[in-house]
Order: C-alpha cells, then sequence, then structure tokens
C-alpha cells in the first residue's frame, strides 16, 4: 500500500527528473530559456526567488486562466447570496422541505417580504468571499500544491532558488532530452554548475552529463556558497 | 572607473531609469531608490529572515510580557462581562452604544490601512509598498481580530452568538438581513477571512525562503514545520505565472472589499434616524478616516521595527515620508467632512441637526472630546506640509500617535456626542465609562501587541520576494545578456564591465563604502546616501 502510494507521488513527481543548471542572474536566465528553446526543448522551468519580467514570454506562456475561474466563483457567491436572502424571507413554503429549512416570512407593515435593494451588502460580500476562495483555492490546483515531495529538493544547490539563486530546468520528458547533448548545451549558454535529479538524488555532472567525481566538482565547479554574516547593509 | 561607477549607482538604483544628478541626489521623491545600502538579493534574504532564526532577544520576551498582561486583562474583563452582562459598562438610557462600539470601529479603521497598502496600491503599482506591505497586513488581521471581540460581547448573550448567521435552527429562523448589523457581520467576517487569504499567499514564497535556509542551517523540526506552510513552493516560474495572477486578482476583489467594509460600518450609524448620523456623507468619510488612522498606526509600528530590527535600508525615510504625505490627505478630507457636517446640519433647516453640531459638538458637555478630534485630525497633520516634518521621526511618530488618539475620539464623538442628547430634552444623560470598558479595550491592545510581536518573531516581516522583484538588478534588461538586442557584445558579466547602468556590484567593499544612512537623520531628504558617498568617492567633491 505505502509502496503503491510512493510510486503514484514518484510518477507525479516525473516532470521534475531531469538536468538543473544554476546560471549568473536574472538577465542570464532569460536569455538560457530564449536559447534552449531555440534548439527545441519544450519541457522547461525556471526558478526564481521572485517573478522575473518577461519569462513568460520567453517560455512561450500565456495568461493564466486563473480569472475564468474565479468569474464562475464569484458568480456563484452572488447568486447564493440573492437566493439565501430570498428564500429566508420570501421564499416557497414546501411541505417536503423540513421545518428548519424553510423560510420565514415577516409582515412589516405590509411592506413587501424581498426587497433586492437591502440585498447588495450580502450578495456583495459573498461575490467577494467566494472569488477569494477561487482564487486561493485555484492557484495552488493551477500549481500543483501543496506538493510535499518534489525531487529538487534533493539538491542542495537548489535551495538558493528562494535566496538569489537562478535555475533552468530541462525534464527528462521533454522529447529533446539526452543527458550527455543537453548537458552540453546548457554548459554551452553559460550555466555555472549543472545537476542530474532524480527521485534517488542529485548529482553534480559535467558538460558531458557524466558525474563530476567529488575531488574534482570541488575543484572544477563553484562551490556552495556559504550563508555570510548578517550585515545590516550599513 | 570606480568613481563614477559608484556615483552614478544610487541614482539608477531607483529603477524606471530614475536619471543621475550632477551630486546623485534624486529630484523628487519618486526618484529616490526604494532599497537603500547597495543590498545584494541575498543580502535582503539575510537581512529580514535573520529576525527569525535568531536567539529570541530579550527585549522581545520584555515586550511579549506586557502584550501578554494585557491579554490577562482582556480575559478578565470578559469573564466579568459575561459573568456579568453589558450592565457592567457604563451604558444607560439614552447612550446605548459606547466605548465597545467606539472601539470596534477604532480597530477595524486601523486594518484598513493594511488592505489599503497591500491592495490598493498595488494596483495603482506603487513599488514603494513592498517593504511594508507584509507588516500592514498583519497589522490589518490583528486589528480585525480585535475589533471583533466588541459587537461579539456586546450582543450579551455571546454564546448564542452564532444566531447571527443564516444557520438552520430549531427557532425556524434565520437573521433580518435588512438590518445593517447584519451587513456588519458578514462585511467584517469575510473582510478577515480575505485579508488572511490574501496575507497567506503573499507569505508562501518567503516561507520557502525561509524553509530552504533552515534545511541548509540543518534545522530538521524547524524546516518540516515552515515546510508544511510553504506547501512545496520552489519559485518555478510556471508556478510565478499563477501566482501573480491570484495575487492581482487578489488585490482587484481586496479594493471594493476594503471600501464596502467601512462603508457597512457607517451605515450602522447612517440607516438610523439619530441627530449627528443621519448622513449620505458616512460612507466616503469613514473610509478617509480608517485609511488615516490606519497609516498611522502602521507609521507607529514601522517607525519602531525599522529601528529595532535594522531595517532601515528597506524601509527607508522615503517610504515613511510617502505614508506621512497619505496622512496629511486623508486628514485634510476627514477635516473636510467635519466641516461638511457643519454645512449640511446649517443648509438643511432641521433644528434638531442643527442643535447637534451647533449647540452640541462644539460647546456642549463633550466639547472637550471634539476639540480633541479637531486638533489631532485636522490640524496636528497640517505639519506635513513640510518636508522636513515629513522626514522627521520624532514629528511622525509624535503625529501618529496623536492621530491615532484624534481618531478614536471621531468615534467617540460621533457615537456618544449624537446619542446622548437626541430629539427628546427629558431623555438627555451624559454617559461615563467604567472601569470594565477601559479594562476590555486596554485588553484589546493586548491582544493586538501580543499577535503582533509574534508575527514580528517567527515570521519574515517585510516581502522577501516582493522587495527583491522591485529591485534594479531583478529586470532582465538590467544585464547584457539578456538577449533583447540592448546588449552590446562589448562587456560581458566576466570582465567586470559589463553592467550597462554603471551600477557598483555587489561586494564587501561597496558595501562598507556605499552607506547611505537612511536612518533617522531628519534631513536626509534622498542625499544622504548618495551625498555621503560622493563625499567620499569623489575626488573633486
Amino acid at each position: 500500500m505505502l509502496n503503491t502510494i510512493r510510486q503514484r507521488i514518484e510518477d507525479r513527481s516525473n516532470q521534475n527528473v531531469g538536468l538543473l543548471a544554476e546560471f549568473s542572474d536574472p538577465g542570464a536566465l532569460v536569455h538560457a530559456i530564449e536559447e534552449l528553446r531555440g534548439k527545441g526543448y519544450t519541457q522547461l522551468d525556471t526558478f526564481s526567488p521572485f517573478p522575473i519580467h518577461g519569462m513568460d514570454r520567453a517560455m512561450g506562456l500565456g495568461v493564466s486562466p486563473l480569472g475564468y475561474m474565479v468569474f464562475l466563483g464569484g458568480i456563484t457567491g452572488g447568486f447564493l447570496g440573492f437566493f439565501l436572502q430570498w428564500y429566508t424571507s420570501d421564499g416557497p413554503q414546501l411541505d417536503w422541505v423540513d421545518v428548519i429549512l424553510q423560510g420565514y416570512p415577516i409582515n412589516i407593515s405590509n411592506k413587501p417580504l424581498f426587497a433586492w435593494e437591502s440585498s447588495i451588502p450580502v450578495m456583495f460580500e459573498l461575490t467577494i468571499l467566494f472569488s477569494a476562495l477561487t482564487v486561493v483555492g485555484g492557484m495552488l490546483a493551477l500549481n500543483g500544491l501543496p506538493k510535499p515531495y518534489n525531487p529538487l529538493f534533493f539538491s542542495d544547490r537548489f535551495g538558493r532558488a528562494t535566496d538569489d539563486g537562478f535555475f533552468v530546468h530541462v525534464s527528462m520528458r521533454d522529447r529533446s532530452f539526452d543527458r550527455a547533448q543537453t548537458a552540453a548545451d546548457l554548459s554551452d549558454i553559460g550555466a555555472l554548475a549543472i545537476e542530474y535529479v532524480d527521485h534517488d538524488g542529485a548529482v553534480e555532472v559535467s558538460e558531458t552529463g557524466e558525474p563530476v567525481a567529488a575531488d574534482d566538482a570541488q575543484a572544477a565547479q563553484t562551490p556552495l556558497p556559504v550563508l555570510p554574516e548578517h550585515s545590516p547593509g550599513e | 572607473m570606480a568613481t563614477t561607477t559608484s556615483k552614478s549607482a544610487y541614482a539608477s538604483l531607483g529603477g524606471d531609469g530614475a536619471p543621475a544628478y550632477p551630486d546623485g541626489t534624486p529630484k523628487t521623491l519618486e526618484d529616490a531608490p526604494l532599497v537603500r545600502g547597495n543590498l545584494s538579493f541575498h543580502d535582503v534574504t539575510e537581512l529580514v529572515c535573520h529576525h527569525t532564526e535568531k536567539k529570541t532577544p530579550i527585549g522581545w520576551f520584555i515586550a511579549f510580557g506586557v502584550a501578554l498582561t494585557g491579554v490577562g486583562i482582556l480575559g478578565l474583563a470578559i469573564a466579568y462581562l459575561v459573568w456579568n452582562g453589558p450592565g457592567v459598562w457604563g451604558l444607560t438610557n439614552p447612550v446605548f452604544w459606547g466605548w465597545a462600539i467606539v472601539n470596534f470601529v477604532f480597530w477595524v479603521g486601523i486594518g484598513h490601512a493594511g488592505t489599503l497598502i497591500s491592495a490598493i496600491l498595488f494596483l495603482f503599482r506603487q513599488k514603494w509598498r513592498t517593504s511594508i506591505n507584509r507588516a500592514a497586513e498583519a497589522m490589518t488581521l490583528f486589528a480585525v481580530a480585535s475589533a471583533l471581540l466588541f459587537p461579539t460581547f456586546h450582543v450579551g448573550r455571546v454564546w448564542v452568538i452564532y444566531w447571527t448567521l443564516p444557520l438552520p435552527n430549531q427557532m425556524a429562523m434565520w437573521p433580518n438581513f435588512k438590518s445593517p448589523l447584519l451587513w456588519d457581520v458578514f462585511a467584517v467576517s469575510i473582510y478577515g477571512t480575505v485579508s488572511l487569504l490574501f496575507w497567506y499567499v503573499g507569505l508562501i514564497p518567503d516561507l520557502a525562503t525561509v524553509r530552504d535556509r533552515a534545511v541548509r542551517m540543518g534545522k530538521t523540526l524547524r524546516a518540516r514545520i515552515l515546510g508544511f506552510f510553504a506547501l512545496g513552493w520552489t519559485g518555478s516560474n510556471r508556478a510565478w505565472r499563477h501566482y501573480e495572477r491570484a495575487y492581482l486578482l487578489l488585490a482587484g476583489l481586496a479594493t471594493p472589499l476594503v471600501l464596502s467594509v467601512h462603508s457597512v460600518v457607517s451605515f450602522d450609524f447612517a440607516v438610523s434616524l439619530i441627530p449627528g448620523w443621519h448622513t449620505t456623507i458616512f460612507p466616503p468619510y469613514f473610509v478617509a478616516g480608517a485609511i488615516f488612522s490606519g497609516f498611522a498606526m502602521v507609521v507607529t509600528l514601522m517607525v519602531v521595527a525599522r529601528k529595532v530590527f535594522d531595517l532601515e535600508n528597506l524601509i527607508t525615510i522615503d517610504h515613511l515620508e510617502k505614508m506621512n504625505i497619505i496622512i496629511l490627505l486623508t486628514g485634510t478630507i476627514v477635516g473636510f467632512a467635519y466641516i461638511t457636517e457643519f454645512f449640511m446640519a446649517w443648509y438643511s433647516g432641521v433644528e434638531y441637526e442643527q442643535y447637534q453640531f451647533f449647540g452640541v459638538r462644539m460647546t456642549g458637555p463633550y466639547a472637550w472630546a471634539y476639540w480633541t478630534m479637531m486638533s489631532c485630525n485636522l490640524i496636528f497633520p497640517q505639519v506635513f506640509w513640510v518636508k522636513k516634518f515629513r522626514r522627521s521621526i520624532p514629528i511622525m511618530f509624535a503625529i501618529s500617535i496623536t492621530t491615532n488618539i484624534g481618531m478614536w475620539f471621531e468615534r467617540f464623538v460621533i457615537t456618544v456626542t449624537s446619542l446622548h442628547r437626541d430629539f427628546l430634552p427629558s431623555s438627555w444623560d451624559y454617559y461615563s465609562p467604567t472601569l470594565w470598558d477601559v479594562l476590555l479595550y486596554i485588553g484589546s491592545f493586548g491582544l493586538f501587541f501580543t499577535l503582533f510581536l509574534l508575527f514580528l518573531r517567527f515570521v519574515p516581516m517585510v516581502a522577501i520576494a516582493e522587495v527583491k522583484g522591485v529591485m534594479p538588478q531583478a529586470d532582465p534588461h538590467f544585464y547584457h545578456h539578456s538577449g533583447d538586442g540592448h546588449a552590446g557584445g562589448a562587456g560581458h558579466v566576466g570582465d567586470g564591465d559589463g553592467l550597462p547602468h554603471e551600477v557598483t556590484p555587489y561586494s564587501d567593499e561597496a558595501h562598507a563604502e556605499g552607506t547611505a544612512p537612511a536612518g533617522d537623520a531628519p534631513l536626509a531628504s534622498g542625499a544622504g546616501g548618495p551625498a555621503g558617498d560622493a563625499d567620499t568617492d569623489d575626488p573633486t567633491a
């Protein structure tokens, strides 16, 4: 049972198996993506500590469909707000509905039981609530979050993607993916370091896609930076 | 080369092609750099995260102890109140809305600045919001929590507070949807929910940052807890794409929401017939007042936090000046509304209205409250017309405090002064709070500061990813090889001459020399950093 679950999670994460290359800055990252797409790679992703202006265009990604989902969510909330107020004050009294779910019309000076004008605030607030919940739920769903397992986390270097590291990832699912060739391509466009990431860990590789021996790795590649002392910048 | 490079560095740090001036001084506030001190991306991470990772300072424990005492007082005040009923308050005929409602409106109003900074300034592309939005949103959440205390316990029988919600119940009854008080239930609770979502979505990338740092430091338990809340965020551009859209949508939703919330709060008053309440000016007037008081609270908190946490390069004097400009603007709008009320009372020809404003507010038994409000809200903030005062830490701190006092009194004047003398002179009475009113109010501050101190201790208090995003280095066009056709072949990064805008790349030396004293030098006027730099570097100076 546990093995099955583990297998499923790994399958889901196969997209993240592949070569991970570090670049020096956001400009280099955009440049790298343009070059790689020119070479025919499609299953690419970049990792950066902040969204990079122009990266969506460089990667050929369109506008997120989230807006349409939120529109539907908002419509649902608005209608629910309307229904709630209409049904509880002027709704049909149906026999087959349990009494606690029936409306409770109150006749005040023979005024109309229901008025849409006074229903606006609650309809509005529920529209906002449902839209906001759809925004967050939709964003998480589109991004596949929460995602507790990701082979990329095997890479020590990858931790800097949320600090000051800029990474390109070429998935092994890419049709053009070839470990040696892709490593060479990445090296050509200026990768500072390349790692092969799989479910059993991450290894640093050379331009030929072969693992770098531990001694060589230290000598040849940029070492993992040590966290410097804290300074307030003054 | 070194001289020219570092001289123009600060001018171009402002982003958006801020022009370099001969002495390196940004000409206007708009040109001033958003981040000072020539920080690298890693420096920003370090500056913010360091405070969640270091050993808890003793000062924090002292502050937390004081705040926690406030929570104890809150518990006592609530226990006594619930045991005896709201009769323990000073409420009496005809003033049945006293401090509790004043405090409710006061706290909700404070919360609004957080949403304004995070949502409305985001829609207006005000990049300076990035340094303060996290703390301001946290302030919103905690202010709403404090606000909700008051109506919740004001109902008297707090154990049936769920009657305010449309839940099927054994009485087969539903709430009265035509009442503004019920709209308040929806507006404020949904406001709290959406603010929490907004805050958490903004936090996800920063939680991932702190998580990855915990992994590298080998703190497994910490990494696991943070990993749970960071949801497996990696900073993938495919995720940023949806994330940025989500953030924009949330900002677009929170903006009308925040305007609606204080409008609905003002309906509590405006929909009734009491002279002084029954006026259509209330929704915009309340919203302006909310922004006014909220910004004052942000200034109060940030002036202290940036000093205590060494964040003066991120929350610069320019940020504070911009907030002071908003305080000046909204304070004047509020003052204008006060005067409009007098005009409308006179113009309406209704003698009750005229008596309320001309007979009671300015000269009646609560005239002291009225004049406190007038001076704190309309008169004192006018000092911010002077740039020198806008950039003076002691003055802005003092004004932020008087503003909060003034805005509390505004709600007091509206609530109590209007009620205590309405149509029928035989029912007039003077209202005074009791000890239990005061203790509950003090307790709400205890709750607010307890939550805020926990936030400062455990959560990155500045939106790291957003601040990095507005730094000039974040723009791919900043570099030669961005492949957009800008670049000449002349320099690649390797040869040290590759930065087209002549910004000093980060190094320890540059770091030490390129100091921008963004601190509390009151007259820095944006020139402190560059001017100081020119002094040290430019031989001709």
